[in-house]
């Protein structure tokens, strides 16, 4: 009989778990303590002078005080942002191709745990439901939301990238981009010809907004509060489940064995015996599943959805996954925990250090701006290896 | 079946034989174009009479007929018929002036993606440059950096006299192309799937900062937008002299504000000419040559020799400084801009107008943007009306027993822009990706490339020709 848990399969999860531990660790670290040296540099600054009016402290302290939130902030959103990257990163690996749809993807995930969700709730499910029952409740929304958005990814690939697999690159991009805006309008007929409207909200249930402190630490008269929502929990919790599947999956099952050779050679692949369309529509299923996944939890983190939700996060996680190095798991969590932490981190203190010149909003052209940065100086990304560009 | 079938084609090749002998296609042409005249004439609105002086144009590019005969029945109905009828019913120059506008993007974008294969997803940054450039200098808010959005004096002067609009299409065209080099220098060594990626986001960036530059300083008065935007002066004589010749055909006086609205067109006309002529010229001289070459393929273009950034760099700036004139004459045309009109859908509307048309192709993408905007603003919305009128009537569909009343409002096709342009791209991509009209050189290369197949004994792959075929950009 052969053993379940040998070495390698143990190997598997343990190397994406001290993946993680690490690149939380050095990201929070390293963004702290730039952070806080840039509010040392504008002690006595005008910066510092309207914190102390507003917050009644200077600005050191106020960032010291904000980080822990902004941390678990940066987290949870970086781990969003890396299950969908890894979306883009198994369809790139296999295919060399961005998937331009898979921000639909996620969003038909989103749609459909929310509709079930708000089915539960109308049918009474929901109401009254105890923590364990709510838990039970969101694992069943996440896996329809997982199914839907996989078979859609399936569909998407089999109408209209299959036709096009030996076309230049640019056309099934092309098409790719035609499929996003089909598939947002699509949404957005049938929920307007069902409910009447496009946008959801998540009904709320369970403990998920309740915060539970992790710490209290005093600090020069004010508290450092350290706490965290329990739908954080379950975003980085389901996030890490994923990831660490994935790697599994991908690195020491057969299945996994047959994507990485379709990745390398699909003609030397199909020699070996393997089904390469399965193959292919297989990384779809996946990649559109963890989108679905991905999707289900954002509108839990986000609670309001709509058609085109998937835009923005969309284009973050392929600008993380681009960060990490594209084709690359390891490399989309990277890439997703640094650009979730850098966002938080502008979202927070870029207006307060600019004195409320640059607000928030910034924090959208943050990605973008990485992302021609990273293309330009290191396109394969901080864990990708330099490839020779296929015609 | 297949006998009939071929019968059937060879009484229409017939067809088109005899229609084109002779005097036939003079006759034909005129009086079909008599026939779409009139129509729209006596009935202005009728949706039927438009689409036959529309396709009028396209039966007169393909029937065999003079160079110079041609050349005047297009100036015939470009500058005569198209602002005569115009000017009867309002709505059809706004549908013309904006196939216009979108036709001059569309060649624009036509110079990047069809002749030198680099897709830019944020096309309508550029347009968007030159639209802020003269609604920043042709409005107030030069005065008003200071103000808070939305407390401005209405009586604040304008900054610059309405005059200096002709030098700002000029302005416009350079800071366009300004734009375009300093955001190609970086991005054009880059494969162009990524290319697209961040033009995308150039695109965004540009939007998000037209939303938030409010703040330091007021430069784009944020999601408000700018307004009033000056308009250029037209003389009150020319405007007399022209309604005294005028209103006998169009039946009214014409007031300033559709004189401004055909002055709008001819100029959009006048953009549209420049672009043809440069691209015409260009299309054989060594820089069209190498973008082809570029096109093609990337490597074999640099071993032969082409310089390649600084030729992706005159495609991005020259297909940029056509959005920017667009964006002057759009600005002052509207006399509003705000960051809503720069949207990513706008750029993915005038990619697919190009798709559509046939990459590369210049009547192709004309008519292509033609199609695009009469589905827009004539078949969506029709049905958008038709639909309304349904949930006003108590009519029901027979057998699932559905009122009318009860559909939704938000069923609003005129609203489901998003899928026309998805739908457009994709079914392009798979079905017909050398578009409706295909460029010339892509025919030729079509041609050659069967003849090859017919010859060659050890049959090629299907894949290997569709990919020939698709060499789309």
């Amino acid at each position: 009989m052969r053993r379940v848990f040998n070495s390698q399969t143990i190997r598997e999860i343990l190397r994406p778990l001290g993946q993680i531990v690490v690149f939380v660790t050095a990201s929070g670290v390293v963004l702290s303590l730039l952070i806080l040296l840039l509010a040392l540099l504008l002690r006595g600054s005008a910066a510092d002078q309207a914190t102390i009016e507003r917050n009644g402290m200077d600005i050191f302290t106020y960032t010291l005080v904000n980080l822990p939130q902004v941390l678990i902030d940066g987290v949870t959103i970086g781990f969003v942002y890396a299950a969908i990257a890894l979306g883009y990163t198994m369809v790139y690996g296999v295919l060399e191709f961005i998937n331009f749809a898979h921000s639909e993807i996620f969003a038909i995930g989103a749609f459909v745990g929310v509709e079930a969700l708000i089915f539960l709730e109308s049918a009474g499910m929901l109401s009254g439901a105890s923590n364990l029952s709510a838990y039970l409740w969101l694992i069943l929304a996440i896996l329809l939301g997982m199914i839907a958005a996989g078979s859609v990814a399936i569909l998407v690939e089999m109408s209209a990238y299959r036709p096009l697999r030996h076309a230049p690159r640019l056309v099934p991009l092309i098409s790719a981009i035609g499929v996003s805006f089909f598939l947002q309008d699509a949404i957005r007929l049938i929920e307007s010809l069902t409910t009447g409207q496009f946008h959801r909200i998540i009904p709320t249930f369970g403990n998920f907004d309740e915060r539970f402190s992790l710490a209290s630490i005093p600090y020069l008269g004010t508290n450092i509060n350290l706490d965290i929502q329990v739908k954080s929990v379950w975003v980085i919790f389901a996030a890490i489940l994923m990831l660490v599947g994935l790697n599994y999956l991908v690195n020491a099952t057969k299945l996994g064995k047959a994507i990485r050779s379709v990745a390398q050679d699909q003609a030397t692949a199909s020699l070996m015996g393997i089904n390469v369309n399965r193959i292919i529509s297989l990384t779809f299923l996946i990649g559109g599943a963890l989108g679905g996944a991905a999707g289900v939890l954002y509108a839990l983190k986000f609670t309001r959805i709509d058609p085109f939700v998937g835009f923005f996060p969309g284009i973050k996680a392929f600008t993380a996954a681009v960060l990490g190095g594209i084709g690359n798991i390891t490399g989309a969590l990277l890439g997703g925990i640094v650009l979730g932490m850098l966002e938080t981190f502008a979202g927070s203190y870029l207006n307060v250090f600019t004195v409320g010149a640059f607000g928030a909003e910034y924090k959208d052209i943050l990605a973008f701006g990485i992302l021609i940065l990273v293309l330009i100086f290191r396109p394969s990304g901080l864990l990708g290896e330099q490839v020779g560009q296929k015609a | 079946m297949g006998g009939s079938r071929e019968r059937i084609s060879a009484w229409f090749a017939q067809g088109i034989g005899w229609a084109n002998r002779g005097w036939h296609p003079y006759a034909i042409a005129i009086a079909y174009l008599a026939l779409g005249t009139a129509m729209v004439y006596t009935s202005p609105r009728s949706l039927v009479g438009f689409l036959v002086f529309a396709s009028s144009a396209l039966l007169i590019y393909y029937i065999r007929l003079d160079k110079s005969a041609k050349l005047g029945l297009g100036i015939l109905i470009a500058l005569v018929l198209v602002p005569i009828l115009g000017v009867r019913n309002i709505f059809y120059l706004e549908t013309i002036f904006q196939i216009s506008v979108f036709a001059a993007l569309a060649l624009g974008l036509n110079i990047v993606v069809g002749f030198a294969g680099l897709l830019d997803l944020g096309y309508v940054a550029f347009y968007a440059v030159g639209a802020y450039l003269w609604a920043i200098f042709g409005s107030q808010q030069l005065y008003l950096l200071e103000a808070i959005p939305g407390t401005a004096n209405p009586d604040t002067p304008f900054f610059l006299p309405a005059g200096a609009f002709y030098l700002f299409i000029f302005l416009g065209v350079g800071l366009a192309a300004l734009t375009g080099i300093l955001l190609g220098l970086p991005v054009l060594r880059l494969r162009g799937d990524y290319l697209a990626i961040v033009t995308l986001g150039f695109g965004e960036v540009i939007r998000v900062l037209a939303n938030n530059l409010d703040k330091p300083i007021n430069l784009t008065n944020g999601p408000q937008g700018i307004s009033p935007i000056q308009r250029p002066p037209l003389p009150q004589p020319l405007l007399d002299g022209l309604n005294a010749v005028l209103k006998p055909v169009v039946g009214h006086n014409i007031s300033q504000g559709e004189f401004y609205n055909l002055f709008f067109y001819l100029a959009a006309l006048a953009v549209i000419l420049v672009v043809i002529l440069v691209v015409h010229r260009l299309d054989d001289s060594n820089i069209g040559r190498a973008w082809t070459a570029i096109r093609e393929d990337e490597t074999a273009a640099i071993a032969m020799g082409v310089p390649l950034v600084r030729m992706k760099l005159a495609a991005f700036a020259a297909g940029a400084s056509f959005a920017g004139a667009m964006g002057v004459l759009f600005a002052a045309s509207r006399t509003f801009v705000s960051p809503e009109s720069f949207s990513f859908m706008q750029s993915i509307g005038v990619l697919s107008m190009v798709i559509l048309g046939g990459l590369g192709s210049i009547p192709g993408v004309i008519v292509g943007a033609a199609v695009v905007v009469i589905l827009n603003l004539q078949v969506l919305q029709g049905l958008s009306l038709y639909l309304s009128e349904l949930r006003q009537s108590d009519a029901v569909i027979p057998i699932i027993n559905f009122a009318w009343k009860n559909l939704s409002t938000q069923l609003d096709p005129a609203k489901y822009q998003r899928m026309l342009f998805g739908l457009i791209l994709i079914l392009m991509m798979i079905y017909r990706p050398a578009g409706l009209i295909p460029a010339e050189r892509r025919k030729r290369e079509l041609r050659s490339e069967n003849n090859v197949n017919l010859d060659d004994d050890n049959q090629a792959s299907p894949s290997s020709h569709a990919e020939e075929a698709h060499n789309a950009g």
